[in-house]
């Protein structure tokens, strides 16, 4: 581990934070994984499981919660171009409203993903949902439709045949995409009224499934932050100017944590950045190659950072100087960030094994399990008391009794 | 409730004058969503009307599809649901036997009936149930796929009651009907064990002999922009300066299943190389068709001289149907080139140069060409030695 600057900011760390519990995005309120909300079982069993529901398609994206209400896309039909967005009750699953529409771009993804990858996001009115065709649709929160583009119709070589997983952002009043790919490589900022260009700009022609966040400098205004393979582009939100850069590569997986002025970074390790301007680069605070994340994103809680690797090795370090505190061995293997509420952490393998991590212990412990024995990829949300859980085929609400 | 809901012929439905006018607008502006977010913000607020539309008006809005670009139709069917939605919550009657009516008229939208078959399926479905046999070789690509997945069951229920000789009949229904290749791949394999030969190549419309030319210069990928000769003339007699020498065409043929031509063996497994292949298609009719690719390296499609597409991806996966590319077919010879290009990754899953091509209509059924050869029995037939995958 090599520690850079000698002056270290003082971490106040604490999801008190957070203004709200509704999970808006992709990784949840700013992007951290972390929820405010309480009361989630710590003690898992069976008895935990409130509901289950079938979904009418696949889906790796993340549920959103807003209020006491689910929003989450679905892709489904013989080529996969059928798009669903649904609504549903968080008090028992049901529906409240669902609207299909048909990909106007390429559906062809991994087998292991599918069109519906992307994390939608809301702003508490309205639903963007991307999807790996390329096509973005906006609804309202009772499912009316304001605009829908179709951005590999307009740009034909977008498309990445693996499938396209980055999910969109909205800083202010843009929505941020990535459509990062080998070919005709871009991300633009839509203007969230109609789906207008506010801007695009050209980014490395790399396939790219990393998700962009909204980062605050100690001083001047939110950017946004593009990484890729050479590192990361902060950009204007309005109009996707560059600012600032962080050179020293990125990962295209896994995406960057912000927290209060910080980023971690899954850049050669973990890489802890320090943004204190809009004006100047970030100042690089630490590394550590032993913190690698594999195809999780960071995870902060409260003065720690955890790694979570794809053989299930969890390692937590000191959040101010990377300096290493303690590994434990989970079951993997990962697909899922770990999410977090309250001192705990749950983690979900791919094959539904739901592991409730207590990081206060000496050297973390997993406290309990629950084996829902299906196959989940999507990252967990937490909100409306509880815990969704996203599998290839049904969601789960997971909640105290 | 949705049992409830009462079955509205077609002759009960009289559209106010002035309720049938005041759609005309909205759709109109729905119609005219365009690129980059052309009429966006006109036709969000006429979606907003049509969203209020009466059940009645369910027809309109599906044919409305039928002028829709592929955008368009989404506003239009987003409007249709929302319709649908309110018309189940009131319990309001729907006009089925106009829906009924659009559905059973092919030369409709095929996503719009489906639409309407859906809608049909949600209310009546025992009804929706006996007509979907009756659209195995319907243009709805969905339509079809569901009637063709009975045909299936119906010729697995045979085969394992140990009625053979009804369920090969049945299978060869089925891959008749079949343009899923999926479904396809099934039947095939169901029906080979029971005897029964498949020419898969030809169900699909492959395109199995090719004369082919390589290997061209693609170091740090920059072949894929560069003209070689093949892209100014076609002259198969001629000798070109390759990579690593003269170069010359040779012929190729291909009986792989699903039609896929392999470079390697024929112009010699290397890195940061281009090629090209050519056909002349003789097309048994004129009208539009669909050449449909599937490539894991970068190419480019030229149709009778006319540059179609070309993408510089590579090695992110390939399928039958990847690529769809829409041309103009002309009665007799159509000169078809393609350029395939590798890149200088040498992990093992980046050694394919390959590419598969065929001719087929909007549908997905083969169009095949006047001279169409047999397919060849063993493939990929290569002039020379095949190196190792491991070389």
């Amino acid at each position: 581990m090599k520690v850079f600057s000698p002056i270290l900011p003082i971490l106040v760390l604490s999801i008190a934070s957070l203004s709200a519990a509704d999970w808006l995005q992709f990784r949840g309120p700013n992007a951290s994984s972390l929820s405010p909300e309480t009361g989630l079982p710590r003690q898992l069993d069976a008895s935990h499981l409130a509901w289950k529901v079938s979904l009418p398609g696949r889906g790796v994206s993340s549920p959103l919660i807003v209020g006491d209400r689910i929003y989450l896309t679905a892709s489904s039909g013989p080529e996969q171009d059928r798009l669903h967005l649904i609504c549903l009750r968080a008090s028992d699953g049901s529906t409240v409203w669902e609207r299909q529409f048909w990909a106007t771009g390429r559906t062809m993804t991994h087998p292991k993903i599918c069109v519906a990858t992307c994390t939608p996001c809301s702003d508490g009115k309205h639903l963007f949902a991307a999807f790996s065709s390329n096509d973005v649709v906006c609804v309202d929160l009772e499912g009316q439709l304001v605009w829908m583009r179709g951005l590999t119709r307009d740009y034909p070589n977008a498309s990445n045949s693996l499938g396209m997983a980055s999910s969109p952002i909205l800083a202010g009043d843009t929505l941020v995409f990535p459509v990062e790919n080998d070919s005709e490589s871009f991300t633009v900022g839509l203007n969230v009224q109609d789906g207008s260009n506010r801007w695009k700009i050209e980014r490395p022609k790399v396939s790219n499934w990393s998700s962009p966040v909204v980062v605050t400098p100690e001083r001047g205004q939110p950017l946004v932050a593009l990484m890729s393979v050479s590192g990361i582009s902060f950009v204007e939100p309005a109009t996707g100017r560059e600012r600032v850069v962080f050179g020293e590569g990125g990962s295209t997986v896994s995406s960057v944590t912000a927290v209060e002025g910080m980023l971690f970074v899954p850049s050669k390790g973990t890489t802890a950045l320090r943004l204190v301007s809009d004006q100047e680069p970030p100042a690089v605070l630490w590394q550590s190659p032993q913190l690698i994340h594999s195809t999780v994103s960071p995870v902060v809680l409260k003065d720690r950072v955890y790694a979570l690797n794809n053989a299930g090795i969890l390692k937590c370090s000191a959040a101010k100087d990377g300096s290493r505190l303690w590994q434990l061995r989970t079951t993997g293997p990962y697909s899922a960030t770990p999410v977090g509420a309250g001192d705990f952490l749950y983690l979900l393998n791919e094959k539904g094994l739901l592991q409730a991590v207590d990081p206060t212990a000496p050297e973390g412990a997993v406290a309990s399990t629950l084996d829902l024995q299906d196959t989940f990829i999507a990252t967990p949300s937490i909100g409306a008391k509880g815990l969704y859980l996203r599998s290839d085929k049904f969601l789960y609400c997971i909640k105290a009794r | 409730m949705i049992s409830r809901i009462l079955l509205l012929t077609s002759a009960l439905v009289i559209l106010h004058p002035c309720l049938a006018q005041s759609l005309v607008e909205p759709i109109e502006a729905v119609l005219k969503v365009g690129p980059e977010a052309a009429h966006h913000r006109e036709a969000a607020a006429a979606v907003t009307t049509l969203s209020q539309a009466p059940a009645s008006e369910l027809p309109r809005l599906l044919g409305a599809m039928n002028q829709a670009n592929d955008l368009a139709a989404n506003y239009l069917r987003s409007a249709v649901e929302s319709v649908l939605d309110r018309s189940f919550a009131s319990q309001k009657t729907l006009p089925l036997g106009e829906i009924r009516d659009f559905l059973l008229e092919t030369r409709n939208a095929p996503r719009a009936r489906r639409l309407a078959y859906e809608i049909l399926q949600r209310v009546i479905p025992e009804d929706a149930a006996r007509m979907l046999p009756g659209f195995a070789n319907d243009p709805s690509a969905e339509l079809r796929y569901d009637a063709v997945e009975l045909q299936i069951r119906s010729a697995e229920t045979f085969k394992s009651g140990g009625q053979s000789a009804e369920a090969v009949r049945t299978f060869q229904s089925a891959l008749n009907s079949a343009r899923n290749p999926k479904q396809i791949d099934q039947i095939a394999s169901e029906l080979r064990s029971l005897g029964v030969e498949v020419d898969l190549p030809t169900h699909f419309g492959f395109l199995t002999h090719w004369q082919v030319i390589g290997p061209f210069d693609n170091t740090r990928l920059e072949g894929f922009e560069r003209v070689e000769p093949p892209e100014k003339e076609i002259d198969l007699a001629a000798e070109y300066d390759g990579k690593s020498g003269k170069v010359r065409w040779t012929a190729v043929n291909t009986g792989q299943e699903h039609g896929k031509v392999d470079l390697n063996p024929v112009l010699g497994e290397s890195k940061e190389v281009t090629a090209y292949a050519t056909t002349v298609f003789q097309s048994p009719i004129d009208g539009p068709a669909e050449i449909r690719l599937g490539c894991k390296n970068g190419w480019k499609v030229w149709w009778n001289g006319k540059f179609l597409f070309g993408r510089d991806e590579y090695h992110r996966g390939a399928r039958i149907d990847q690529y769809r590319l829409p041309i103009q077919l002309q009665k007799g010879a159509n000169v078809l080139l393609l350029k395939v290009c590798q890149n200088a990754d040498v992990k093992d899953w980046t050694r394919e140069w390959e590419f598969q091509l065929r001719v087929c209509d909007s549908s997905g059924t083969a169009i095949l060409a006047t001279d169409r050869p047999p397919t060849p029995k063993a493939a990929p037939r290569s002039p020379g030695k095949s190196r190792s995958k491991k070389d």
